[in-house]
């Protein structure tokens, strides 16, 4: 119902003003003032607004999964330093391919490759962090190994911005500004793809992401098959963040504040519960995000990133300082 | 004693080593361990701090892996059962902590259950009336929509145990289940222990240090002495005098009159 509501604001409201009236009777098939609007909104709005639910519940949910994987409160994809294995990749098929212009040039830039690639990028540190949380069981290890990651990434990317020239760095630096808006439908219908399997592959592990609760030893004793498992959830996390950071750059924060939210709204702990809720409240939250970067009645676009911080942000901190310490 | 031989074997090791598995060494922690457990009895692991008690659990468990000799369940050696199938005969408590607080004691409870439940966990009636069961025979009901984080450590060892009961395994294995609390607790966990493994008929082995409760509740021990770690019915182990040798000579001496420790001035 929320989710209605937000997706009817998101769609009504942009840099043209459309009247309420003129945008419910657009979506409805009925007649409206001018032929402009209905294809702002067919063409823009509506695969925006769908954009924008479809990253907000990926977020959230591989932000849930890797809390719960991690059973680490702070663990998200952005922390972690997913979303920047996403960005590595990404930047290296942005920027690398006029570096090694040529072979690697040649029809690479689609947009097929670029979500292959963020998947790649955010695979392969997911892969690596998950090989130090088992050698590493200080979580606060763990985190900063993320932020290392982070830096390393970065520093990666300042050297290729070095080499690459003004136009392709300008559009590493929009891609990084991240945004839910230049989808065209057939895009939204690869992105709507990725995020069902990483939707199927989180119900599949429901009930060893319950048992997970209780921490490895006991889930295994519960008849988990642990090594399974963790698997679909990293793929699950992998192809999740990775094929979102991928169409609409990094977006920080979602996956951290949204699954922390729900769990104090819903009171519980229990993934059969939690998951759907998670991908619900990610998309509501996303959507209002989005309306607010907007900036409706005005011709700015804010980028997504900087909203989804500044709403996000203060979430987490106003949870820690209710409850005084993060409990998950 | 002609009553209980006559009951199943439920575990049984046979020369056991344990201790760690690294790719450079192995680190034998105990050896030539060998216990003979009936249904319906309730069994204590002792031993100074390091022996292997808990080293031992965790075998037992399946935790972590045997390192020489045979553990048999059920007739049925442990390396043959698969993680789903054993969870259905064996359950634990652990001493690690519980990975997220944030649970209520009806979610931890009910999470026993999910050796038996559909891809999605969905509860049948069974399901439910085993965790009411587990809850009532714990004395949690008031206290089953607590979270975890607001409870005692009594309470949450309770909490534990009644999730290894709705399990409903023949075997359940605790480490430590006593630690931490104070003597009443303590009694009362043992107590606890003693009733649901003589009127649910199932075999409960747990490591303590309370050396002189375990003599009075116990019906078997296990005494880990780093040689001939003695096994049989507290009775019988102090006649063989098998608990002078628990500790170094010289701190404390065992008083088989009383059934209890003496410091040695």
């Amino acid at each position: 119902m929320v989710l209605v509501l937000c997706f009817g604001l998101n769609i009504s409201l942009g840099s043209v003003s459309i009247p309420f009236s003129d945008t419910w009777n657009s979506i409805l098939g009925g007649n409206i003032e001018k032929e402009s609007w209905h294809y702002i909104i067919w063409d823009y709005r509506i695969p925006k607004a769908f954009t924008a639910i479809l990253v907000g519940s990926g977020l959230a949910l591989s932000g849930l999964l890797m809390q719960t994987l991690f059973r680490n409160p702070l663990a998200g994809p952005f922390v972690l330093g997913i979303s920047s294995g996403a960005s590595l990749g990404a930047a290296l098929i942005i920027m690398g391919s006029s570096l090694f212009s040529g072979v690697l040039a040649f029809g690479f830039a689609n947009d097929v490759v670029l979500a292959i690639a963020a998947s790649f990028g955010s695979f392969l540190v997911l892969l690596v962090v998950m090989v130090v949380a088992s050698k590493v069981k200080d979580t606060m290890a763990l985190l900063i190994i993320g932020l290392m990651f982070g830096s390393i990434t970065a520093a990666i990317v300042s050297v290729l911005s070095y080499f690459t020239n003004a136009e392709k760095l300008q559009q590493y630096v929009y891609w990084s500004f991240g945004s839910v808006g230049n989808l065209s439908w057939p895009q939204l219908a690869l992105l709507t793809s990725i995020i069902l399997i990483g939707i199927v592959l989180s119900v599949l592990s429901i009930k060893s992401l319950n048992a997970l609760l209780l921490g490895e030893n006991y889930a295994r004793s519960l008849g988990v098959d642990m090594k399974k498992s963790r698997y679909l959830i990293i793929i699950a996390t992998g192809i999740l963040a990775g094929g979102i950071t991928a169409f609409a750059g990094p977006i920080a924060f979602v996956g951290l504040a949204v699954p922390h939210l729900t769990r104090q709204i819903f009171k519980t702990t229990d993934h059969t519960i939690l998951v759907p809720a998670v991908l619900m409240y990610g998309a509501v939250l996303m959507l209002l995000c989005d309306t607010i970067a907007q900036l409706p009645t005005s011709a700015n676009v804010l980028p997504i990133n900087a909203i989804t911080s500044i709403v996000g942000a203060p979430i987490v901190i106003w949870l820690l300082v209710r409850k005084r310490k993060m409990i998950f | 004693m002609t009553e209980i031989k006559k009951k199943n074997i439920a575990l049984q090791t046979k020369n056991l080593s344990i201790g760690y598995q690294t790719k450079k060494e192995v680190t034998t922690v105990a050896k030539e361990i060998n216990l003979e457990l009936h249904s319906g009895i309730l069994t204590a692991i002792v031993g100074v701090n390091g022996i292997g008690k808990s080293t031992l659990l965790r075998t037992l468990g399946k935790v972590q892996p045997q390192l020489e000799g045979e553990i048999e369940i059920n007739g049925k050696r442990l390396q043959d059962y698969n993680s789903l199938e054993l969870a259905s005969v064996v359950s634990l408590v652990l001493t690690e902590p519980l990975a997220s607080k944030n649970m209520t004691v009806l979610e931890l409870v009910t999470l026993g259950r999910q050796p038996y439940t559909n891809w999605i966990g969905a509860l049948s009636e069974n399901d439910k009336t085993k965790i009411r069961e587990a809850l009532e025979r714990l004395e949690l009901k008031p206290l089953r929509h607590k979270k975890c984080y607001e409870l005692s450590d009594g309470q949450l060892q309770r909490v534990m145990i009644a999730r290894a009961l709705a399990q409903d395994t023949a075997i359940i294995l605790l480490d430590e289940p006593t630690t931490h609390l104070d003597l009443y607790h303590k009694v009362r966990i043992l107590k606890l222990l003693k009733s649901i493994a003589h009127e649910t008929n199932k075999t409960i082995v747990f490591t303590t240090h309370e050396i002189e409760m375990a003599i009075q509740l116990c019906d078997t021990m296990l005494l880990l002495d780093g040689k001939t770690n003695p096994f049989g019915q507290p009775c019988e182990l102090i006649e063989r005098k098998a608990f002078e040798n628990l500790f170094p000579a010289n701190a404390v001496s065992f008083d088989s009159q009383t059934g209890s420790f003496r410091i040695e001035k």
